[in-house]
Formats: structure tokens, C-alpha cells, sequence
């Protein structure tokens, strides 16, 4: 079989599809960050986890360390349990607390870890004792209508 | 006399329904029978690869320009768009998320097949059914050479293999259109577009789905240009109708095979 012109064009057009497939890949998909490193699993208990999703990124510092890789519910406590994926380059103390956050006041909810003092470190399977669960943004507007209205009250005999 | 008119009449109404459906039972049985006799008879696409690599020439190369085109078209178009709605809400940033899912998840794939289909598609069709029409087939099962093997299948793997990198090279080009009207002519902020978009562009859940879309409207699309091709009445008007035939046919089994696609590989993530 010898070479022709009509190699060099195929070959052209399955590099640049290969080319193509590749831009998707690692410039739109960021294939590279996160995929192969080794991550350890924790556990934490939430009152409520709000709008949180699996996939959901977990910083500490604002510095992404993880993703949320389950989201359970526990029939005794009626808590939500989150299970937690860490990069192992990430070391915490066993008495780190986790929060449910919301990027801006619409974004996306995250759990942001916060290290604690103790010198023994997370290991895989660990759970989190300290969480404080999202904020709830009707429970919110709710509470801030009774304070409202609370003042009112208090102020009735001097307005009118 | 009126009424044995009207019985006579709505008998050969009803004949004709039958035979329209059992006729096209029977080509639906034979198109899958064929499917299946090129998958057997498709050694020699792999084992004489130059053959199947003329047709990739054909049927890829050729259609490199169209799609490069629409894509930057079509990704220039989703910028504005999205922009003009977006910035409505404040949160023009997220075009980026914009333009790369709905190109890769949808656009990409179905576009740039449809744009096969009536690109490559009727040319498959169109060679099949000439060569039927000038009986090149019946002589090459005259000379004991499988038309099969050695006329359908290469054209049947070239298209398989054409049609994901296509697919991709639509999807590349038009987020690169996509980053042209928004980033370098609206003025989005540049950082924000790239990082947006690879925060919410998964590698499997998205890319990997939009591959697999393309590689099932290949088969669909070169499964049905060859199949037209060589079910073709052998007549100049024959070849026309199934040329025609070709497009419609592959263009409703892009977009409802999409639906069904859609349903299967994105329902059960948004769910959760």
C-alpha cells in the first residue's frame, strides 16, 4: 500500500478531531484537576443542607479540598448525612467543624471546613462532630418579619 | 349503488393502509437485516483500511468546512444570545457555562449531524444507488466480490468514525465563536468565562455523553444513507427519492434518538 494525498487529508481531519475532543476535554471539562489524586472519605450530619448537591466543592480557606461525594438521610436523627470526599494532600484535625455556605447571595451552596486545635488528624471513615447547617433563606426573612413586627409592638405608644 | 361505491371504496382505503404498513414492516426487517450483514461483512473495511480511510476522505474531510463554519456560527450566535439574556440577571459571567453546555450536551452533536446527514448522508446514498443504477453491484456479484464488504461497509465505518470527530470539531469551534463575540467583542470578563465553564462542564457527565450522542447519530445516519442507497429503485427517479428520503429519514432519527438520549443520560443527574 503506498502513501497518497488522500492519507495526509485524513490524517489531518482525525488529528484535528482528536484535537477538538482534546480542547473539550481539558480546556471546557478541566479533565486534569482532581480526577486521579487520592482522596480519604468523612462523614458529617446536618441539620439541613439546603440547595447542597453531590459534586458540590468543599473549601477550606476558599481553597477547594474536595467534593461532596453522597448525600444521605439517617432515619433515627432525621439528619442529612453528607459524606465528604478529601484530596489527601489536605490534612485536618479530628475536631474540624463544617458550616454549609452559599457563594454570594445566590450562588451555589459549599461546605466550608474550619480546622480545629486537636493534634490527631481525620482519617478515612472519620465523622464530623461540629456542623452548623444552611441557612435558610425563608426561615431567614421569617425571622427577620418577627423582629419586625416585635418592635412594632414595642414602639406602638410612641409612633402613634 | 351509492353505498356498495362507498364500501368498495373504503375497502381498497384500508388495503392500501395494510399494504403501506406491511411494506414497510418489511424494509424495517430488511434495513435490519442488513445492519447486521454489515456488521458481520465489515472485515475488510478494517483489513483493507485504505478503502474504508477514501471514504473517510469523502465523507469527513469533505464536510470539515461546513461544520467549522456553522459551528463558529452557531457558537457566535449563542454568545450574543446568552449575553442578551444573561446580563438581564446580572450574571453575564456565566456565558461561558452557557455556550459549552448546551454546545456539547446538544448542539454539537445534533447540528453537526444533521449537517452530515444532508452533507454526507445524500452522497452515500446518491454513489449506492448510481452504482445500483448502472449495475456496477450486480457485476461485482458477477466477479464473486461481496458489494457488501467491499462498497457498504467502508462507507459505513468512514461515517462511524467521522461523526464523533465532527461532533467534536463543532462543539471546539463554536466556543471558540462563543469566546470571540463575548469575550473579545462584548468585553465578559475573560478569567471568568474559562473558569465558569470548567467548574460546570463535566468530563463524564457532559463530554463523554455529547461522544456517545455523536457515535449513535453516526451508525443512524450512515446506517440509513447506506441502507437507502442500496434498497434504491435503479432509476435516475429512484436514486432522487431515496436521496431525499436519506435526509428526512436521518434527520427525524437525530433529533427523536436525541430526545430519547436526553432523557436517558440527563434526568436521572438532575435529580439528584
Amino acid at each position: 500500500m503506498k502513501r497518497s494525498t488522500i492519507d495526509i487529508w485524513v490524517g489531518i481531519f482525525v488529528a484535528a478531531g482528536f484535537a477538538g475532543l482534546l480542547f473539550l476535554a481539558l480546556k471546557v471539562g478541566n479533565l486534569a484537576s482532581f480526577s486521579t489524586d487520592q482522596t480519604y472519605h468523612v462523614k458529617a450530619k446536618f441539620a439541613n443542607i439546603g440547595g447542597l448537591k453531590v459534586r458540590a466543592p468543599i473549601k477550606s480557606a476558599g481553597v477547594v479540598v474536595g467534593r461532596v461525594s453522597e448525600v444521605g438521610f439517617d432515619n433515627e436523627s432525621y439528619d442529612a448525612v453528607v459524606t465528604m470526599r478529601v484530596n489527601a494532600h489536605f490534612k485536618f484535625p479530628r475536631d474540624t467543624s463544617a458550616k454549609i455556605l452559599t457563594s454570594g447571595l445566590l450562588g451555589e451552596q459549599y461546605i466550608g471546613l474550619e480546622a480545629g486545635g486537636d493534634s490527631a488528624m481525620l482519617k478515612d471513615g472519620d465523622r464530623l462532630r461540629l456542623t452548623q447547617p444552611a441557612v435558610v433563606l425563608e426561615d431567614l426573612i421569617g425571622q427577620f418579619l418577627m423582629n419586625k413586627a416585635a418592635d412594632g409592638t414595642n414602639d406602638k405608644g410612641g409612633k402613634k | 349503488m351509492a353505498e356498495r361505491n362507498l364500501g368498495a371504496g373504503v375497502l381498497r382505503g384500508l388495503e392500501r393502509l395494510g399494504n403501506g404498513a406491511t411494506s414497510k414492516i418489511w424494509r424495517l426487517g430488511f434495513a435490519a437485516r442488513f445492519f447486521l450483514y454489515i456488521l458481520l461483512n465489515s472485515g475488510t473495511a478494517f483489513r483493507r483500511f485504505g478503502l474504508t480511510i477514501r471514504e473517510i476522505y469523502f465523507a469527513g474531510v469533505f464536510s470539515m468546512v461546513i461544520i467549522l463554519v456553522s459551528g463558529l456560527f452557531v457558537g457566535m450566535v449563542l454568545g450574543l444570545q446568552g449575553y442578551d439574556t444573561l446580563q438581564r440577571y446580572g450574571s453575564s459571567e456565566a456565558l461561558g457555562i452557557l455556550v459549552a453546555l448546551s454546545l456539547v450536551r446538544e448542539l454539537g452533536p445534533v447540528v453537526a449531524g444533521l449537517l452530515f446527514a444532508s452533507r454526507a448522508g445524500s452522497a452515500i446514498t446518491a454513489e449506492i444507488g448510481l452504482m445500483k443504477a448502472t449495475e456496477q453491484i450486480a457485476a461485482m456479484e458477477m466477479m464473486a466480490v461481496d458489494p457488501i464488504a467491499r462498497v457498504v461497509a467502508p462507507r459505513f465505518w468512514a461515517g462511524v468514525i467521522s461523526m464523533p470527530l465532527l461532533a467534536a470539531l463543532f462543539s471546539a469551534m463554536g466556543i471558540f465563536g462563543g469566546y470571540l463575540v463575548g469575550v473579545q467583542l462584548i468585553g465578559v470578563d475573560e478569567g471568568a468565562f474559562w473558569s465558569q465553564m470548567q467548574a460546570s462542564v463535566d468530563v463524564r457527565n457532559d463530554i463523554l455523553n455529547g461522544v456517545i450522542k455523536s457515535v449513535v447519530f453516526g451508525v443512524a445516519v450512515t446506517w440509513i444513507a447506506v441502507f437507502e442507497g442500496y434498497d434504491a429503485t435503479p432509476t435516475a427517479e429512484g436514486v432522487s427519492g431515496a436521496t431525499t428520503r436519506t435526509v428526512v429519514t436521518s434527520s427525524l432519527a437525530i433529533l427523536a434518538l436525541d430526545f430519547v438520549l436526553t432523557a436517558l443520560m440527563f434526568t436521572g443527574g438532575s435529580a439528584q
